[in-house]
């Protein structure tokens, strides 16, 4: 990270790698916190109990309410299922996501950042936990800074001990929306557990552990592409947590008469989770988690100054606010509107898709050795693989007709010795694909061309009809 | 020129001590993890060459590596474990009867999978890899079978082909040569009627023949011809016979072909299956086959 000072004091190092320097946040009270609090809650909660909730499909399928199931290639969403051909949902739901972010963003800054990302949650976690062990920030610098005793080694075993006790916890969690989780949690218990469900808990254990506990705030700030494109998707209207230089500026002592409002206690940058200096500007690091505000709230109240001095303010409003107007935000503007209407569009086709969806699906693809076949009476044969999906969990009775003035006879291999005329009645087996060899047959002399449009339609008592149009092949014309 | 390291004010950093121009460059090494991580990397690479086939011989060949690993191997070896896994099911094929196969729906479709790549290695070089045979090797899709298209009749040629020498082979009746060749001098028809028999086959196909050809023709099919592929044409799949009236033709339905096929006869053959497969891969060719689109 390069802080970009507008005039840096000559004696001033800018590195181009910095070293490590560990980020002690300090304990903050106020109302962004209570918030942060209620959202890491509601978070956790959600992560570790979803699997938990029940939805019952009958006896042949999974009770579990979300339960993306790899190996029986199915994704379960309370009364909804997802088969493999239907990814086109998932990444649906990921270009709904990216949507939303950009709204947030150029709305509100980082708010995924500061408050809902997984890395904060986490990492948040793992700093109440050691602030509980090892005290707040001065005790925790003190503690570092101490020779080891067995106190101090004590402190950092329980410490170290409760992380990893958290992140197996969040492992188990993870496998949980894979498999059934409350068998997980018994074949757990018993010793029983299958390997890849261990390699998988142990795997996310480790990243739980390393990303939430060792590198923290590094992740944000080195690894996370997010900050690097965060420049294009802000703009002078969006808040974000800005300190009012006009007003703090120059800062000094409270006893300094000459001095802004800001006293230069330093508490924004204690609490700071990635321990940057909001009074340097908005930055690469700052994930709007907006603990600073809190800080220097407190602060103000006990010197008897006004609140916010660091606030969740606009550029345009730091403007106004400078200049002495009322400060405005306009939420509407053009960008806003398009990224809004972006994302109706594209929930609006996910919703009419899902709404649209029949239970059954069918493709057809047409013999590829040989095109035709001919047959006796001066007829030709073309066949076709016809693969039914059923989705649910009984039979259905397809009736497959073929969509043609021509006398045709469907029938399906092996059985034309009995051709059924324009008319084929296929089970569908529930809960899967079942696959047909169609055969359509025509008198040579109904054709006039090598390929002929053929539609095949598809009928059940539940669905409407589905049609299918494929070719029927017949040798080049004389 | 010994380097002159010295200390950047602005940035704290040593310099490398190379000068361009009065432009000094500062010594930023690599971070320790990315060079311990490339450092890996080349002892991984080593001990790679050493375990593994790695290099070209300029003689020929390469390397072998001390593991002995080698994808030839390792397909072998799963091949062999496949074959093992599918022992069971192999042994129930071959002491189960067609009828009970063709019930039993799993066994049916691990005939059928199987079969399909038996046809590909086996059958594929004459009647073609989707089973549309070509001229003079029969067509598997269609409805006109020679020894017949019914499941045991499938089997029973594939288990002991054609006029192959097999005891149990379908030996049926060759097809003389009408006409006269070197090897049949006694000829039997002459030039004229072979080409008013052909005419006659033509208008059985409903295609354009001359009429008194085809009334001439009618004649000599009933002296000399229905005794093997029957009064109406209709062939007969204890002798082999192909119908002439269903439109299919093997050696092409052309009068020109169909002059030849008269004149020098036509005859053709198949392995016994029996004698070069195993009996379950045998039946799996059966299944496979008769699901293919032609199977009665």
């Amino acid at each position: 990270m390069t802080r970009v000072t507008p005039s840096a004091p000559e004696n001033e190092t800018a590195s181009l790698y910095e070293a490590h320097r560990k980020v002690y946040p300090r304990a903050v009270y106020g109302r962004f916190r209570r918030l942060k609090w209620v959202v890491m809650a509601v978070c956790l909660t959600f992560f570790y109990l979803a699997p938990l909730l029940r939805w019952s499909r009958g006896p042949d399928a999974p009770g579990q309410a979300i339960l993306i199931d790899l190996a029986g290639r199915r994704v379960y969403l309370f009364g909804l299922e997802f088969w493999p051909q239907e990814i086109y949902f998932v990444t649906g739901i990921m270009v709904l996501a990216m949507l939303l972010l950009f709204l947030a963003t150029a709305l509100f800054g980082r708010v995924w950042c500061g408050y809902a990302c997984p890395q904060t949650v986490w990492t948040d976690l793992f700093v109440m936990v050691e602030r509980w062990v090892e005290g707040d920030r001065m005790q925790r610098i003190r503690l570092d800074r101490a020779p080891w005793t067995l106190q101090k080694l004590g402190k950092k075993l329980v410490k170290h001990g409760i992380w990893l006790v958290i992140a197996a916890g969040s492992g188990c969690a993870f496998v949980g929306w894979y498999v059934d989780a409350p068998s997980l949690t018994w074949k757990l218990l018993h010793f029983e557990a299958p390997l890849t469900d261990l390699g998988f808990i142990a795997l996310l254990t480790t990243t739980t552990y390393l990303l939430g506990g060792i590198a923290r705030e590094q992740v944000c700030i080195y690894m996370c592409p997010w900050p690097r494109i965060q420049s294009a998707l802000l703009d002078e209207q969006s808040r974000v947590v800005s300190y009012q230089a006009w007003r703090g500026e120059p800062r000094g002592k409270l006893a300094d008469p000459a001095s802004g409002d800001c006293i230069d206690c330093l508490a924004c940058v204690q609490v700071c989770p990635t321990g940057i200096d909001i009074r340097d500007g908005h930055q690469l690091a700052c994930i709007d988690c907006s603990l600073c505000v809190d800080a220097c709230d407190a602060m103000m109240h006990k010197v008897g100054f006004a609140p916010g001095l660091i606030r969740w303010e606009s550029f345009t409003g730091q403007t106004q606010r400078a200049a002495g107007l009322p400060a405005e935000w306009r939420p509407v503007r053009p960008r806003t509107v398009l990224y809004a209407l972006v994302i109706v569009a594209v929930a609006g086709v996910m919703l009419s898709a899902m709404v649209m969806r029949q239970p059954l699906k069918a493709t057809v693809q047409h013999d590829r050795i040989p095109l035709y076949v001919p047959i006796s009476g001066d007829r030709l044969k073309n066949g076709y693989v016809l693969k039914l999906s059923n989705l649910t969990r009984r039979p259905q009775q397809v009736m497959v007709h073929a969509d043609t003035p021509l006398d045709i006879a469907l029938a399906v291999a092996g059985d034309q010795e009995r051709p059924s005329g324009n008319h084929l009645v296929l089970t569908a087996e529930p809960d899967g694909q079942t696959t047909y060899h169609v055969m359509a047959i025509l008198p040579k002399d109904a054709l006039s061309a090598a390929s002929t449009p053929l539609t095949l339609v598809l009928s059940t008592a539940a669905i409407p009809e589905i049609r299918i149009t494929d070719h029927f092949f017949a040798p080049e014309p004389h | 020129m010994s380097p002159k390291i010295e200390k950047d004010s602005l940035s704290g950093q040593e310099t490398t001590g190379h000068e361009w121009d009065g432009i000094k460059e500062l010594n930023t090494p690599l971070p320790k993890w990315w060079l311990y991580t490339f450092y890996a990397t080349i002892l991984f690479a080593i001990v790679y060459c050493v375990a593994y086939p790695a290099f070209p011989l300029p003689w020929g060949g390469h390397t072998m590596g001390l593991l002995d690993t080698s994808n030839r191997k390792a397909v072998d070896a799963d091949i062999r474990s496949s074959a093992v896994s599918n022992r069971p099911q192999y042994q129930q094929l071959a002491s189960t009867d067609l009828d009970a196969i063709d019930q039993d729906p799993a066994l049916r479709s691990f005939a059928v999978a199987g079969g399909r790549s038996a046809f590909a290695q086996n059958c594929a070089p004459c009647h073609g890899s989707g089973g549309q045979g070509s001229k003079g090797y029969p067509n598997l899709l269609d409805d006109v079978w020679l020894w017949g298209g019914t499941l045991p009749q499938i089997y029973q040629t594939v288990q002991f082909g054609v006029r192959n020498g097999n005891a149990e082979t379908h030996q049926g009746v060759v097809m003389p040569a009408w006409g006269e060749t070197a090897k049949s001098p006694p000829q039997v028809l002459n030039a004229a009627q072979i080409d008013a028999l052909a005419d006659y086959l033509l208008s059985l196909n409903h295609q354009p023949a001359a009429p008194d050809a085809v009334t001439r023709g009618a004649a000599l099919f009933a002296e000399n011809c229905v005794t093997c592929h029957g009064d109406h044409a209709e062939g007969n799949i204890e002798m082999g016979a192909p119908p002439l009236a269903a439109g299919v033709w093997l050696y092409g339905g052309d009068k020109s072909t169909l002059v030849e096929s008269i004149t020098h006869g036509r005859g053709g053959q198949m392995p016994a299956w029996s004698e070069r497969l195993d009996g379950a891969t045998v039946k799996m060719l059966a299944f496979y086959v008769h699901q293919m689109g032609g199977g009665k």
